[in-house]
């Protein structure tokens, strides 16, 4: 299970200076990630969740230790590094959406491309692959006001998959969703990680957990559990 | 990225055109005033232009008589001015002087049959068309002969001709003018309708149009130095034996070392200080003073509307920026630098202030165009006073564009992701 890890987390630390007082979000963690992998991070509010989250985005630095993103050190790079890491390694998946409203659905799917300077005339037809596979071909033009949460969290998706990052980072991508729609995000989710996308997920309900291979709980700023769903296990094994 | 940069600016469409009128207000206005204030100025110096900068004026001035013995003087005749003698000594010792043109000027009446109008008489030399720059349009103009003969001739301006002699040709004809006909040789037009230099006591200018030209010999043989004028219950005589002298000077150089000279010249044979001097060079330096001074004050009103502008600009911005907290960080965390956001930030408010700025130009292109046609009013559109109020109104985009822009950048993208 070691060797070629996408994330390699060693003893991180994660210290909130308040002034007065000194919050420790993150005590110490360690985790290794594997390509292809679905994990999904649970935990109450104050666990360090968010925390971790926002560390393995690449949004924020750890106080110690270290994070290696596929390969790369990225604990301590600086601020215009860690914007070209996000954009190239990571794609978000957010609990509201979080499309830019001016935009067109491919105009949306194609940002992270347009940060790498790549054109929407040359990536065109990558764009509108994307759109095809989460099944929104024919709403290209749309604008998110004029869409559904549902059709909205999938144009967040085909977004997250346009720079083919190392992994996709979903913050309660289905928060927002009734059951239906929601189970509908988790079937997508399903069908990409069953094509190799590594998916890392944080969520609070346990039934979309269930989804996942692997499941980890953190409590205080450490991982309390980390285990093998075991419904699940026979996938993680192909 | 400056197409995107419009399109965020059409999601409020009416927000950002409110935002650009405060540029194009502050551009139209930089441009339209200075066009206005131009043309104002050029007209003046046009008028001194046409007095020529190689010349020197002197006139004779009525001195500002005591009133103690004005009373005692009345019936006198008021001896005063410039004499022959006086252009005498110019001639011999001011340096770099080329010409010396006297001249006599006695208001009179001009009558053809039964026609009569007021009119100047101008008694002068030959070259008085090439020191003024008067266009003879039919005939010919004064010559040596003439002066030396004293003949009885004279030369009409074209639109006195028009009025005496509404149905014949002028040219032949005899006038009378005082007590004496005067055969007419030829018609001139002159550079102005008016004269427009400056006189003390005077409102309007001098009509130039009804002009009669005489040889100089003629009118002292005519009419002596003294010319009396009567009135209902009143008499006026007055002794002058030239009203005016024009120097021509090689150079403008030649101008400037002249007039402390003359000054100093006329000063010592003139008790009282019955003469002036119009010395058009200067009057052309404090015509550009002037205007350097009018630009100036139009160019900081503009300078503070354009300010307004741009405050109004950073004001809408910064607003923009605190909206679109959101957007920030969703680019942010999909790979956007700090310098992307700041770029994205600066397109947007460049785009408002050069777009209102192009607007403006159109404006302030139009509103002087628009002046001139129906005023009388004439105007100039200077390339530099739209250069100038287009580039301001770049560099305002920049200058207030860059604080929203930097402060959008250095937003922590976790909290601008939190941001609701």
């Amino acid at each position: 299970m070691s060797g070629k890890a996408i994330v390699r987390i060693k003893g991180i630390t994660k210290i909130y200076d308040l002034g007065e007082v000194k919050v420790k979000a993150l005590a110490g963690v360690d985790l290794e990630i594997q390509p292809g992998s679905y994990v999904a991070i649970m935990g109450a509010s104050g666990s360090g969740k968010s925390t971790m989250l926002n560390i393995l985005g690449c949004l924020d630095r750890p106080t110690q230790g270290q994070y290696f993103l596929g390969g790369l050190d990225v604990a301590h790079m600086p601020d215009d590094e860690l914007s070209n890491a996000r954009g190239k390694q990571i794609g978000f998946v957010f609990q509201s959406y979080n499309l830019i409203e001016q935009l067109t659905v491919i105009e949306n799917i194609h940002i992270p491309l347009f940060y790498q300077g790549k054109s929407l005339e040359d990536h065109y037809d990558h764009c509108l692959k994307l759109a095809h596979l989460v099944g929104l071909g024919d709403r290209i033009e749309h604008r998110p006001k004029q869409l559904s949460g549902g059709q909205q969290q999938r144009v967040a998706i085909a977004r997250s998959l346009a720079n083919e990052p190392l992994m996709i980072l979903a913050d309660e991508p289905t928060g927002n969703l009734d059951s239906h729609t929601g189970q509908e995000i988790l079937d997508l989710f399903d069908r990409l990680n069953a094509k190799g996308t590594t998916i890392i997920m944080v969520t609070h309900g346990e039934e979309t957990a269930s989804r996942a291979q692997r499941v980890i709980r953190m409590h205080d700023g450490k991982i309390a559990s980390d285990t093998i769903n075991p419904g699940r296990s026979s996938i993680a094994a192909n | 990225m400056i197409h995107l940069g419009i399109k965020s600016l059409m999601l409020h469409k009416l927000r950002s055109f409110l935002t650009m009128l405060g540029i194009i207000f502050g551009v139209c206005s930089v441009i339209a005033m200075l066009a206005i204030g131009e043309g104002a100025s050029h007209e003046a110096q046009e008028a001194i232009k046409k007095l020529g900068p190689n010349n020197v004026i002197v006139r004779s001035i009525k001195p500002a008589g005591d009133p103690s013995s004005g009373g005692a003087r009345r019936s006198f005749v008021a001896d005063y001015g410039i004499t022959r003698l006086d252009a005498e000594r110019i001639k011999a010792s001011i340096p770099g002087l080329s010409r010396l043109l006297p001249m006599r000027l006695i208001r009179d009446e001009v009558r053809f049959g039964t026609i009569k109008f007021p009119c100047q008489v101008v008694a002068t030399l030959p070259y008085y068309t090439d020191i003024t720059g008067t266009r003879i349009v039919h005939g010919r103009f004064l010559t040596p002969t003439d002066d030396f003969y004293r003949q009885n001739v004279c030369v009409l301006t074209a639109a006195l001709a028009s009025s005496l002699f509404p149905y014949q040709n002028p040219l032949d004809e005899h006038v009378k003018v005082g007590d004496g006909y005067y055969k007419v040789v030829g018609l001139v037009e002159e550079r102005g309708t008016e004269d427009k230099r400056p006189q003390s006591g005077m409102t309007s200018g001098q009509p130039l149009d009804s002009n009669i030209y005489i040889p100089l010999g003629t009118a002292a043989s005519r009419w002596g130095d003294t010319t009396v004028k009567r009135g209902a219950g009143s008499f006026e005589a007055e002794k002058v034996e030239l009203h005016q002298v024009t120097l021509q000077f090689k150079d403008t150089d030649a101008v400037e070392a002249a007039v402390a000279p003359l000054n100093s010249l006329l000063s010592r044979f003139h008790k009282d200080k019955d003469y002036e001097f119009i010395v058009p060079i200067e009057l052309l330096r404090q015509a550009e003073r002037t205007k350097r001074i009018f630009n100036f004050v139009l160019g900081s009103i503009a300078a503070i509307s354009l300010l307004v502008g741009g405050i109004g600009i950073m004001n809408i911005m910064l607003a923009t920026v605190t909206e679109r907290t959101r957007e920030i960080g969703i680019r942010r965390a999909l790979g956007a630098k700090k310098k992307d956001i700041v770029t994205q930030f600066l397109v947007e408010t460049l785009v408002l202030s050069i777009g209102g700025g192009l607007i403006g130009v159109a404006f302030g292109v139009g509103v002087p165009f628009l002046v001139e046609r129906f005023s009388d009013m004439k105007t100039i559109v200077t390339f530099w006073s739209v250069a100038i109020a287009f580039g301001i109104s770049a560099a305002v985009g920049i200058v207030f564009g860059l604080y929203p822009a930097r402060r959008a950048a250095n937003l922590d993208p976790i909290d601008a992701l939190r941001h609701t």
